[in-house]
């Protein structure tokens, strides 16, 4: 069963809070194969999830 | 988690923020004890992560929006009882980002960013970061930043907002496409307004 690009962000932002199931995963990999879109937003959550945590670390030496 | 050496709030800061807390919760609900309560609770909350602040100005949207979301409560007189709470944002079929199959709507496929290593020092990225975090729906905002900038996980923050897991991911799901998609227009120039 194909996953459809909702599903597919969905389980690629449910993977930031939580392991995915080997199913999940398997049916992840299939979709990217093929989509860009999503693969694009896979790399975009993990970006922003970097950002944040790196403009912590970041921010005190700004003197803001 | 390792312990932060030095804490980026000060007393002062502290004070500061729960004296604007409490005139705000006093304003609200028009009761100083009920005020007191809410306040108190917000700030717990938050200071008990408060390493992981060093943006003073998130810490402060972030504890407000505690505050309000307990403020709302009282008000609601459901204040404690443990009843989940209902969830405005998180049905699943109202998402403009995707077509009835289920695929991304012309246009709102996400396009490369290219690289974002430089982006953390660049304060105009921020401000339209912070920007686009605004108009994000309360509840969406509220899990995003207790996600991503306490860094609470699915447990502890389900346990505050007396929601499910399963509408946790959702509003996140929901959070993520909006602050991307305002991103990818706002800043990055990715995809099609």
């Amino acid at each position: 069963m194909m996953l459809s690009c909702e599903q597919a962000s969905k389980l690629l932002s449910e993977a930031q809070e939580r392991p995915l199931k080997l199913t999940e995963r398997a049916g992840l990999t299939m979709h990217l194969a093929m989509c860009q879109g999503c693969r694009e937003f896979g790399r975009q959550v993990s970006s922003l999830r970097d950002l944040i945590r790196r403009s912590e670390d970041h921010d005190d030496t700004q003197g803001k | 988690m390792s312990a932060e050496p030095v804490n980026p709030l000060a007393d002062t800061d502290i004070e500061k923020l729960r004296q604007e807390m409490l005139a705000f919760a006093r304003l609200q609900l028009n009761d100083a004890h009920l005020a007191e309560d809410a306040v108190q609770e917000a700030l717990a909350g938050a200071l008990k992560n408060s390493s992981s602040f060093s943006r003073k100005a998130t810490l402060k949207t972030w504890v407000f929006s505690i505050l309000r979301y307990k403020i709302a409560d009282v008000l609601r007189g459901r204040y404690r009882e443990p009843v989940q709470q209902e969830c405005k944002d998180c049905s699943t079929d109202d998402d403009s980002y995707f077509d009835s199959a289920g695929h991304w709507q012309t246009g709102s496929a996400p396009r490369a960013w290219g690289n974002t290593d430089q982006l953390v020092t660049d304060e105009h990225f921020w401000r339209v970061f912070d920007a686009c975090l605004e108009v994000l729906p309360g509840e969406q905002a509220r899990v995003f930043m207790m996600r991503e900038f306490v860094e609470l996980d699915t447990h502890e923050i389900c346990d505050a907002l007396e929601i499910k897991p399963a509408n946790l991911h959702v509003l996140l799901h929901r959070a993520r496409l909006r602050l991307r998609a305002c991103l990818s227009s706002s800043w990055f120039n990715a995809e099609a307004q």
